[in-house]
């Protein structure tokens, strides 16, 4: 069996029918065991006080933020290159999904700043890179509901993904190439920095799981509306041309 | 139950509500769409039946 099997709508709808209810309630558990054991089952940090419990909201969404447009890129690069459509929708669905993400990146980042750094804002290199791909998610989808055509819709905004993954790029490694700037580098990694203790890390590892799982049922979701969002439109057509 | 949150409780609250409100209007957004579309093809669907028939 091949992945590309997948590509077909009908097999598509099928599996994902199949799978929904299963990644949903992993999502929903997963999502409140981590923010549940984060929230109230750990302590406070020595410095940053209860602040610390943003984390569990903060590095997932910002994380998502960042991983969603990535997935998009893979979704446009195969529409481009295969022109499958479900992998054009699949990235316009998760389009909404990763605006959210990142949206609530930056909010709950600008709410932890403020006590902690003394600035709701600071154009930091990541920050600035994380605003402006914010910015790009509100382009790329502007640019969907712009065009009529669908097709030619789907190849412009996979170029514009093309270029926002700059964004989404620096938003992830801005820290490494510049060394100025208030954000740390990473809260977790294998190697230096300043890593957060393994009381915070555990649950954050499920949080951002259950982020994760939550992205993908949103997205399988949102492809199945937008499939049948097309099959309106072939529909239509059918009954205007018949007419 | 609820954890000391001490001076900082406002900005931990009003970061976990921010964060709540959105997801969860992700999500009803999502659904919503999802079930209006699925009446719509339905719809469709059946009248290009009877159409046919």
């Amino acid at each position: 069996m091949s992945i590309w099997e997948y590509a077909n709508p009908k097999k598509f709808m099928q599996t994902s029918a199949w799978v929904l209810p299963w990644i949903t309630g992993l999502a929903v558990a997963t999502l409140l065991a981590g923010l549940f054991w984060g929230f109230f089952l750990t302590p406070d940090d020595y410095k940053q006080g209860s602040t610390v419990k943003i984390i569990y909201l903060h590095v997932p969404s910002a994380m998502m933020g960042i991983g969603a447009w990535f997935m998009m890129l893979a979704a446009s690069l195969i529409w481009l290159i295969r022109r499958h459509h479900v992998s054009a929708l699949a990235a316009k669905a998760a389009a909404p999904v990763g605006t959210t993400f990142t949206l609530i990146g930056l909010v709950t980042g600008a709410i932890w700043g403020e006590p902690m750094w003394g600035t709701w804002w600071a154009w930091d290199p990541r920050l600035t890179s994380f605003l402006i791909l914010f910015l790009f998610y509100l382009g790329y989808m502007a640019l969907w509901g712009a065009i009529e055509d669908a097709d030619t819709a789907a190849d412009l905004t996979s170029v514009l993904c093309l270029v926002g993954s700059v964004f989404a790029f620096l938003s992830r490694y801005a820290v490494y190439f510049w060394t100025q700037g208030l954000h740390q580098a990473q809260s977790l990694g294998v190697v230096g920095g300043d890593r957060v203790s393994n009381v915070y890390a555990a649950p954050l590892l499920l949080c951002i799981a259950g982020f994760i799982l939550l992205f993908v049922t949103l997205v399988l979701l949102r492809t199945r509306t937008e499939i049948r969002a097309r099959r309106i439109s072939a529909l239509l057509a059918r009954e205007r041309r018949a007419a | 139950m609820m954890p000391d949150l001490g001076r900082y409780a406002t900005t931990v609250l009003s970061a976990y509500a921010a964060s709540v409100i959105l997801i969860l209007g992700l999500v009803a957004l999502t659904l919503w769409q999802g079930a209006r579309m699925k009446r719509r093809l339905a719809e469709i669907e059946a009248r290009a039946k009877g159409l046919a028939e």
